[in-house]
């Protein structure tokens, strides 16, 4: 019957695409048994490269929540020349391919880019140094909670804070008490997508850190760096660790979209 | 905030189209037209065609299953579909290697060739096309299927007449931005593909190569190429949204 | 408080939605701000509000100049048509919030909220969130959110307009209880005329962006300034170049001179009156409305030919409407 066929084929496609690989991974990396696994994680280089993940998502996520959340407020709720661009401009970086996005800021940033050599005299390094991995980072990520926060506003309408307002509540009592709640989970989940997209960052952060390992060298790098090292075993091991923080992610969206739905 | 809008795309765009173009037009054109670039370019772009085409009939197949079909497991096989959003590209490609390269359990080793870039694109833009249909079907109306078929239209025309139209719009942008994430994936790409030149070499893995050689004009030539690409899908994403509404609109 | 508007103008692009309207509300009194839709109603409520600005004239409350007060300023509490509750926070915690926002004492605040609860009776509700409550408790509670900061004028847009006609008559009549206890200067916007008939002190009829008339309801009723008035409150039908109300119709089945021929085309029976639907020879609508024992004095029925003849009438110069 066509129904079975229908399922037959999509579950089949998401099998050999997705689940599929991923399982592989999974069963190759323990099929030696944990500790050659755990030994190519605790490696100091590697320690080194999962910290520098995470310290980068954890500056770049919050930048982005703000701008995020700004960004929302003001394309619904303002009107202004320009805005139609702004809304298309949101989303570029998912357009956009990371390796442009890191020759871009190479460009900016490098000795000869144009706000290079004025860094360099003050004795600031952006390319090669956190600084523009930090960028990058918060360049590819920019979009996602703009565009969770933007249709719920939307949906929600101005009515409560207009009452807000009549009530005495003041500018920013109002959005703390009134917007924020009412766009809480539309923020949440435009967090765990912008978290995701800074672990797994690989071509704009390829492009401006130099790879160095021990300094510049982000855990999705040195997933890189250990193939081309012939160490697969290694480059499987923090795969493992990514794609475990990629499931915890996968779980929190569907924890929390239902929420979002019934907001 | 629009200073740290411009700061943060604005310069950046405006930096790579003057690098691109700062030794001069003729050097800007030879550099878009070597071989190697055109190659790359040419690959880039039929991958990404492909691999858009086969997201609207599988995407939309997905999509059909999920919102119309139901059995056990459906709650964890919808999650699923985003895992190309949550899992870094370079792990991705390094997956789709263990199951489809030298080491495959099941014997089949598409590793360094076209396939793999297929393979690869169709990972990464796997949820697309899927989460753009999604909404529209759940939203559609079922009494509107109930209206052709009390009419007498079969399932084959109701489809076709009916639900087909409907999802147009969600199939087609979510084609636009599985075509603009594939034009230029990187990450997934850089493990099972080799980066072979003019056979598995895409347009972002050639900047790349023009960049650590340091030559950072021809690397922004191309780059530029691809903007533009970016921008027009981006464009007619928009104007697909604004044609898709026109009936809501007084 | 009282509330002044002087000479209001507003347009909204090419569309004018006041036009230089005036209109004195008394402190204490309960004002019905009357209309068909985009009459101007809202937008003037709003203007009171501090929710919009108007392009030209003044806005006085208790005789000072309000007209550039923002609306956290003014100290008007405001009741919305699809209620603007906080979904996100109890009842209770709605009805405090002005309160809160003044940075009030808990206690206070406690106590006050309780005798709200009291008073719009919902008690027993305040934990509840709005999404469990129905249509009309959820604007109860609006209400009391309104009134709990002691507003000194309680503005209401369509208070009723989203709920259904039982409930809407409940709430209509328990507004005006309401305003008779607290006594603060009230206006309401609606478009129902026996809405605005059965519990205003005075109705402030609106067209097109101009006041037509303002006055106590029996007042626009007996005497109407303009063909609009008599037909928005209560009905009015042409009779021969003259606006006659329903009951004001006399009918004859035998010719009369200096009346109207016309022929019943349907009866309907209301209880204690009888509703009759007259069409004339141009293909004019008349309806009449007879009392249950004249109508049977008089013996009609449907397709008869009868004459008509207004025992009030009112004509006017403006015959558009």
């Amino acid at each position: 019957m066509h129904r079975l066929w229908l399922r037959f084929v999509a579950l089949g496609y998401l099998a050999a695409i997705l689940v599929g690989p991923l399982a592989i991974v999974f069963w190759r990396t323990f099929e030696d048994g944990f500790q050659p696994a755990w030994d190519a994680l605790t490696s100091p280089e590697t320690i080194h490269a999962l910290k520098l993940t995470l310290l980068i998502t954890a500056i770049a996520v919050p930048i982005n929540t703000v701008f995020g959340i700004v960004c929302a407020l003001a394309i619904v709720r303002r009107r202004f020349p320009g805005k139609g661009l702004l809304n298309a401009f949101i989303d570029l970086p998912l357009a956009l391919s990371p390796v442009v996005v890191g020759l871009a800021l190479f460009l900016l940033y490098g000795r000869e880019g144009w706000f290079g050599g004025w860094l360099e005299d003050h004795g600031i390094q952006v390319l090669f140094a956190l600084p523009a991995m930090v960028i990058a980072t918060i360049f590819v990520s920019l979009p996602f909670v703009a565009r969770e926060v933007v249709p719920t506003l939307r949906e929600i309408g101005d009515e409560q804070e207009q009452a807000a307002k009549t009530l005495g509540a003041s500018g920013w009592q109002t959005f703390w008490r009134i917007t924020l709640p009412s766009i809480r989970w539309a923020v949440v989940y435009g967090v765990i997508l912008t978290t995701a997209r800074c672990l797994g960052e690989y071509g704009a952060v390829a492009v401006v850190s130099g790879r160095i390992q021990g300094k510049t060298e982000t855990a999705t790098l040195r997933v890189q760096e250990r193939y081309e090292s012939f160490d697969l075993a290694g480059a499987y091991a923090i795969s493992i660790v990514l794609a475990l923080m990629a499931i915890a992610v996968l779980v929190a969206t569907t924890v929390i979209r239902p929420k979002e739905a019934n907001a | 905030m629009t200073t740290f809008l411009t700061l943060m795309v604005m310069l950046p765009i405006a930096a790579l189209l003057w690098e691109a173009t700062s030794e001069g037009k003729t050097t800007f054109w030879e550099a878009v037209s070597s071989p190697a670039a055109v190659a790359s370019l040419k690959l880039t772009l039929v991958a990404s065609f492909v691999v858009a085409l086969m997201n609207a009939v599988l995407g939309t197949v997905t999509a059909w299953v999920l919102v119309r079909d139901d059995f056990r497991g459906k709650t964890f096989v919808n999650a699923v579909i985003d895992l190309p959003f949550a899992l870094p590209t370079i792990v991705a490609g390094l997956t789709l290697l263990a199951l489809y390269g030298p080491t495959s359990p099941i014997g089949i080793d598409v590793a360094f060739t076209r396939t793999a870039i297929v393979l690869a694109l169709m990972f990464v833009t796997l949820p697309f096309v899927v989460r753009t249909v999604q909404p529209v079907l759940q939203e559609l109306d079922p009494e509107l299927e109930e209206a052709a078929r009390s009419l007498g239209a079969s399932n084959t025309t109701t489809f076709r007449r009916v639900v087909f139209p409907n999802i147009l719009p969600g199939i087609l942008s979510g084609v636009a931005l599985a075509f603009a994430k594939a034009v230029g994936e990187f990450g997934s790409l850089v493990i099972i593909t080799g980066n072979i030149p003019y056979r598995t070499e895409v347009s972002s893995v050639y900047i790349f190569g023009r960049i650590e050689s340091g030559d950072s004009t021809s690397a922004a030539a191309v780059a530029v190429v691809l903007l533009a690409l970016s921008f027009v899908t981006l464009l007619s994403i928009g104007a697909i949204r604004h044609v898709a509404t026109r009936h809501d609109r007084a | 408080m009282s509330i002044l508007v002087r000479n209001v103008s507003k347009r909204f692009g090419d569309f004018v939605a006041l036009d230089d309207v005036s209109l004195d509300v008394e402190s204490g009194s309960l004002t019905a701000l009357l209309g068909p839709s985009g009459s101007g109603k809202s937008t003037l409520l709003r203007i009171v509000a501090g929710l919009e600005t108007a392009d030209a004239g003044e806005i006085l409350l208790s005789g000072k100049d309000a007209t550039a007060l923002a609306p956290q300023k003014r100290n008007v509490g405001f009741v919305f048509q699809h209620y603007a509750a906080f979904k996100h926070m109890t009842v209770r915690d709605n009805i405090a919030f002005g309160l809160k926002v003044r940075k009030r004492p808990k206690a206070e605040i406690r106590e006050r909220v309780e005798e709200l609860l009291g008073l719009v009776q919902l008690q027993g509700l305040g934990d509840r969130y709005p999404s469990q409550l129905s249509g009309g408790q959820r604007q109860r509670m609006g209400l009391a959110r309104a009134l709990a900061p002691e507003p000194q004028v309680l503005l209401l847009d369509e208070p009723f307009g989203a709920l259904d006609a039982r409930v809407r008559a409940e709430l209509r009549e328990w507004l005006r209880h309401l305003h008779d206890v607290v006594s603060v200067t009230t206006v309401f916007v609606t478009h129902d005329q026996e809405e605005a008939m059965e519990i205003s002190d005075q109705i402030a009829v609106m067209n097109a962006g101009r006041l037509e008339q303002v006055g106590a309801p029996r007042d626009l009723y007996d005497q109407p300034a303009s063909a609009f008035v008599m037909r928005f409150v209560g009905d009015a039908y042409d009779l021969d170049g003259a606006l006659v109300r329903p009951h004001d119709v006399e009918l004859s089945p035998a010719f009369e001179d200096d009346a109207v021929e016309a022929m019943i085309v349907r009866v309907t029976f209301l209880g204690r009156d009888v509703k009759i639907e007259l069409h004339d020879g141009a293909g004019g609508e008349i309806v009449a409305l007879l009392e249950r024992n004249r109508y049977e004095e008089l013996g009609l029925w449907r397709g008869q030919t009868v004459w008509a003849r207004p025992q009030r009438e009112r004509i006017f110069a403006d015959e558009a409407a």
